[in-house]
């Protein structure tokens, strides 16, 4: 029992360390940002491989959300007379949850291993040493762009994850189970209201931010070669993945 | 000159530099010998401030580099170029871009003429024009240590500190490498330090040499010294006798 509640502190203490770690990792990051030189080609390059890069698994992850959503809320919905609803259930489901959450898991998936495979391949090549001696920050040169590409990328593939969502239930919606397509778009627009965009915005600058922080980190932090890169990919995956749920959990509480 | 006083280093409660004495005379060429694992490398990094030590000094010109942070030791590392032992090429640049990088970043040059640096840099390590536009994957281990060392050398530092400079290169390719750093040191002067454990190739190049073994300096002094130290330890490396028992 000893034995198990010292291992248990110990694990709790690492945590919070690294935590710790991360986010002053995360605000030194955002801090040179707003120091000479400002880097606005290698901003546009991340937001290439973060965002542009993700795009296609965004629109196809968010056409079949839109479509099961919409397949699910129709034989739900026609239990009850209320399948002129349809439009405002698929919508509100995209805008508030799914969206925000599905791009940033499918963004983690793709463009954090991605991060934290480059980052940490530079670390032990020892390409990030070669900046440090070329009085280059790799902070500011490597990490600051990638934190910034995920601020402005992960919000706008959310958008086009929502818009593409609601596509897709119209498709199933409106073209294959016959829902008029009047009352699909008529119900989105009086139940969706600004508050539910806010939120939704929100969320996607937050996963953005907790998902590159994490990939930018593990791979700054990458020791023992290969393997270790590849364990740092793997950790990056998980715990973004499980960040993003918690963040979502707190956030939807906060705009409930 | 640079000055290295009683330097001690440990990770994980083992000492690496265990009390290290060093002077790296300025303009010559001061090669660092001793088996793998030994801790030239930890030693190399300290110089230029990438490692700290547990205690010690590095001196450059009386600055102590491991009291040195932020701004202070940026101004210092632009005296210094760094051949890393795998050349540390960034994967994502090709060649022209990976050499004119140091020009790029740290001065404001005419694009025009960093271009024809670039390109004499690349004509004195024997490069083909055609090679600047490849990227550092698509080029064999001693093009890319070439690569590297253009890098270091388009910035003409007073200082280049090399990385186990041939390491994983054929003798060929590994006395052609020596042949560029006695070349280039001719014809700039700069201070170098070189780690290796190639013998008896880095005699070639060595003005004063230096073993290192088991965290100390335990010989010092030019090639011809080195070759007839009396440290049954030295002989033993320089006739690359087997040591099973060492260690």
């Amino acid at each position: 029992m000893v034995t198990f509640i010292r291992h248990l502190g110990r694990w709790l203490l690492n945590w919070v360390q690294e935590a710790g770690a991360m986010l002053l990792f995360l605000l030194q990051g955002l801090a040179l940002a707003f120091v000479p030189p400002f880097r606005f080609r290698r901003l546009l390059q991340e937001i290439n491989l973060i965002g542009v890069k993700s795009t296609l698994i965004v629109l196809l992850t968010a056409a079949f959300t839109g479509m099961v959503l919409a397949l699910q809320g129709y034989y739900t919905l026609r239990k009850y007379g209320s399948e002129g609803a349809l439009g405002s259930a698929v919508a509100l489901s995209l805008i508030r949850e799914m969206g925000p959450v599905l791009t940033a898991l499918m963004v983690s998936a793709r463009a954090g291993s991605a991060v934290t495979a480059e980052i940490g391949i530079m670390r032990i090549t020892e390409q990030l040493d070669a900046l440090d001696t070329m009085a280059v920050n790799p902070m500011q040169y490597v990490v600051m762009p990638k934190l910034l590409a995920g601020l402005i990328a992960v919000p706008l593939l959310t958008a086009i994850f929502d818009v593409v969502g609601i596509l897709g239930g119209y498709l199933v919606g409106v073209v294959l189970l016959g829902v008029s397509s009047g009352s699909y778009f008529s119900g989105m627009v009086q139940s969706v209201v600004p508050l539910d965009i806010n939120g939704g915005v929100v969320k996607s600058l937050v996963f953005g931010l907790t998902i590159i922080t994490v990939a930018s980190f593990k791979g700054y932090y990458t020791e023992h070669g290969a393997e270790g890169v590849s364990r740092a990919t793997n950790q990056t995956v998980v715990l973004s993945a499980v960040l993003v749920l918690a963040w979502d959990y707190i956030l939807t509480s906060f705009f409930m | 000159m640079i000055r290295i006083i009683d330097l001690y280093k440990s990770f994980n409660g083992q000492a690496v530099l265990d009390g290290i004495n060093l002077e790296m005379p300025t303009g010559k060429i001061t090669v660092v010998i001793g088996k793998s694992g030994v801790g030239k490398s930890v030693l190399l990094k300290h110089i230029i401030g990438l490692l700290r030590p547990d205690r010690g000094q590095v001196l450059i010109d009386d600055v102590d580099v491991t009291q040195l942070r932020g701004r202070k030791l940026q101004e210092l590392r632009r005296r210094f170029a760094v051949l890393f032992q795998g050349g540390a090429l960034f994967d994502s640049l090709n060649v022209f871009e990976n050499v004119a990088f140091p020009l790029k970043e740290k001065t404001k040059l005419p694009e025009a003429e960093i271009t024809r640096r670039v390109h004499e840099r690349l004509d004195q390590m024997n490069l083909s024009p055609e090679v600047a536009f490849k990227f550092p994957d698509e080029l064999s281990g001693g093009m890319k240590k070439r690569v590297a060392l253009a890098r270091a050398m388009i910035q003409e530092p007073e200082i280049i500190l090399f990385d186990e400079p041939v390491t994983g290169l054929d003798p060929p390719m590994s006395n052609t490498v020596f042949h560029l750093i006695n070349k280039t040191h001719d014809d700039s002067g700069y201070t170098a330090l070189v780690v290796a454990h190639d013998l008896p190739e880095v005699f070639q190049v060595a003005d004063y040499v230096a073993m290192l073994h088991h965290g100390r300096i335990i010989a010092y002094g030019t090639p011809e010294e080195i070759q007839h130290h009396q440290d049954p330890k030295v002989q033993s490396f320089i006739k690359g006798e087997v040591d099973f028992l060492e260690d």
